[in-house]
């Protein structure tokens, strides 16, 4: 292990998975470093001055490893390693920013994204959510593995995410929204994937935070048509105002999306 | 921290999480980098890290020790251009000039890694880099000629002495 300190603030940058849980204690007072593309412009522009930095980069957290039918990626994977992960990760991660952010980028790191502008940044959450996936984490009592959809509601704080696993789905579906060219956070998208426990919905860009939309996957359990199940989403996710689009576009456009993404699905990809 | 720029091994001292832009701006006087938006959005600080093109504003110096960067200063010399900077100079593709570095580095970090790169393969490499000026047909011929090993750094002329502009009304910038 090496560590840093200069005036700024101490770095510590743990040289094995180990060293970054012990590092990382119940996560009081230590500002996580995974790619840092969202942590770097707070640090330029004066708005975060941390105490004590856990720089993840030489833990040994990357790396997508298969088992049996489930894939294993670590925390720290770049997005663009994830560009022909299985459907829908792959094209989810395919529509994040540009070559340069993609190879920055880390997939732990999307997950604890925080919105910024009111914004939501965690673009690739949708897809795992869809996709049943699980997020193994580090921290106060241990480590433990919970489903993608628990850890994005209660929030990083006092986790560290060290990886995240999925299993290979039967098909998959997506839908977005996308300003071509203009590199900025998804607007909506919706992936959909079934696995052995059915089809699940998960949206981005609805929220602070993607989310599962499980009236959409409870109606379409119970035999509804696609274009009805769709039409669900209204009770699943309440879309807010932000700079890349107002609330009554989104409410306008997931519906559209959801049902784009359902019958992608059934195309059997 | 030592760190080698353009072959050329330093001593930095700035903090840790000082951004690799700043540090090479303000502490090395390499000023191709362009501080532009320093939260990465722009593409005009991008460099080489160990071959890779990457922001500078987005990396700290402390993710950096023992790697190799380059900036435009190490591609080439006024008098040795590199095939991608000779190929913005035969398609007059600098426009401002602002965003010209990123586009550079992104374009010779494309053809490294896909010698054959095509122009969807450009237009998507040099995505990250648009800024305001429009008009990137220049931009993406140069690139695509560089690609193809269509260039001709022999025939560029070096220009080793800014002119001088010419003041037509006095105070005013030229």
């Amino acid at each position: 292990m090496t560590s840093t300190s200069l005036e700024a603030a101490q770095v510590v940058v743990p040289m094995s998975r180990d060293e970054a849980v012990k590092e990382f204690g119940d996560g009081s007072g230590v500002t996580v470093f995974a790619g840092g593309t969202i942590l770097m412009p707070e640090i330029n522009y004066g708005r975060l001055k941390p105490a004590r930095v856990l720089m993840l980069g030489n833990a040994g957290l990357s790396g997508i490893g298969s088992s049996g039918s489930a894939l294993t990626i670590g925390a720290m994977t770049t997005v663009a390693e994830l560009e022909n992960a299985p459907e829908p990760l792959g094209s989810t991660a395919r529509n994040v920013a540009d070559h340069e952010i993609r190879a920055q980028g880390t997939l732990g790191g999307n997950l604890c994204a925080p919105s910024g502008g009111g914004t939501p940044r965690g673009d690739l959450q949708a897809a795992l959510i869809a996709l049943a996936a699980t997020v193994k984490t580090a921290g106060k009592d241990g480590e433990r593995t919970e489903p993608v959809e628990d850890f994005i509601a209660a929030g990083a704080n006092g986790r560290l995410v060290l990886e995240v696993e999925i299993p290979e789905p039967k098909r998959s579906g997506y839908a977005a929204a996308r300003r071509p060219h203009a590199h900025a956070y998804t607007i909506l998208a919706v992936c959909a994937a079934e696995t052995s426990a059915g089809v699940r919905v998960g949206i981005s860009g609805a929220g602070a935070t993607a989310q599962r939309a499980r009236h959409v996957e409870d109606a379409l359990a119970g035999g509804a048509s696609v274009e009805d199940a769709a039409q669900k989403v209204a009770d699943d996710a309440e879309p807010h105002d932000d700079a890349l689009a107002s609330a009554w576009y989104r409410q306008r456009l997931l519906p559209v999306l959801v049902r784009r993404a359902l019958d992608d699905l059934g195309g059997g990809k | 921290m030592r760190l080698t720029v353009n072959d050329e091994e330093h001593e930095l001292h700035s903090p840790p999480l000082t951004s690799l832009l700043a540090a090479l701006r303000e502490e090395l006087d390499i000023t191709s980098p362009k501080a532009g938006c320093n939260q990465g959005g722009c593409g005009a600080c991008t460099v080489l890290v160990d071959g890779e093109a990457r922001r500078s504003c987005l990396v700290p110096l402390a993710a950096l020790e023992g790697t190799s960067i380059t900036t435009v200063e190490g591609l080439g010399a006024a008098d040795d251009l590199s095939p991608v900077q000779a190929a913005f100079d035969e398609h007059y593709a600098a426009q401002c000039g602002f965003c010209t570095s990123g586009f550079v580095m992104a374009a010779t970090a494309l053809i490294d890694r896909e010698p054959k790169a095509g122009r969807e393969d450009i237009l998507e490499a040099l995505s990250g880099h648009v800024c305001r000026c429009t008009g990137y047909v220049k931009i993406v011929a140069a690139v695509e000629a560089a690609a193809k090993g269509d260039v001709h750094p022999e025939q560029v002329e070096p220009s080793f002495e800014p002119e001088e502009a010419e003041v037509l009304i006095p105070g005013s910038p030229a």
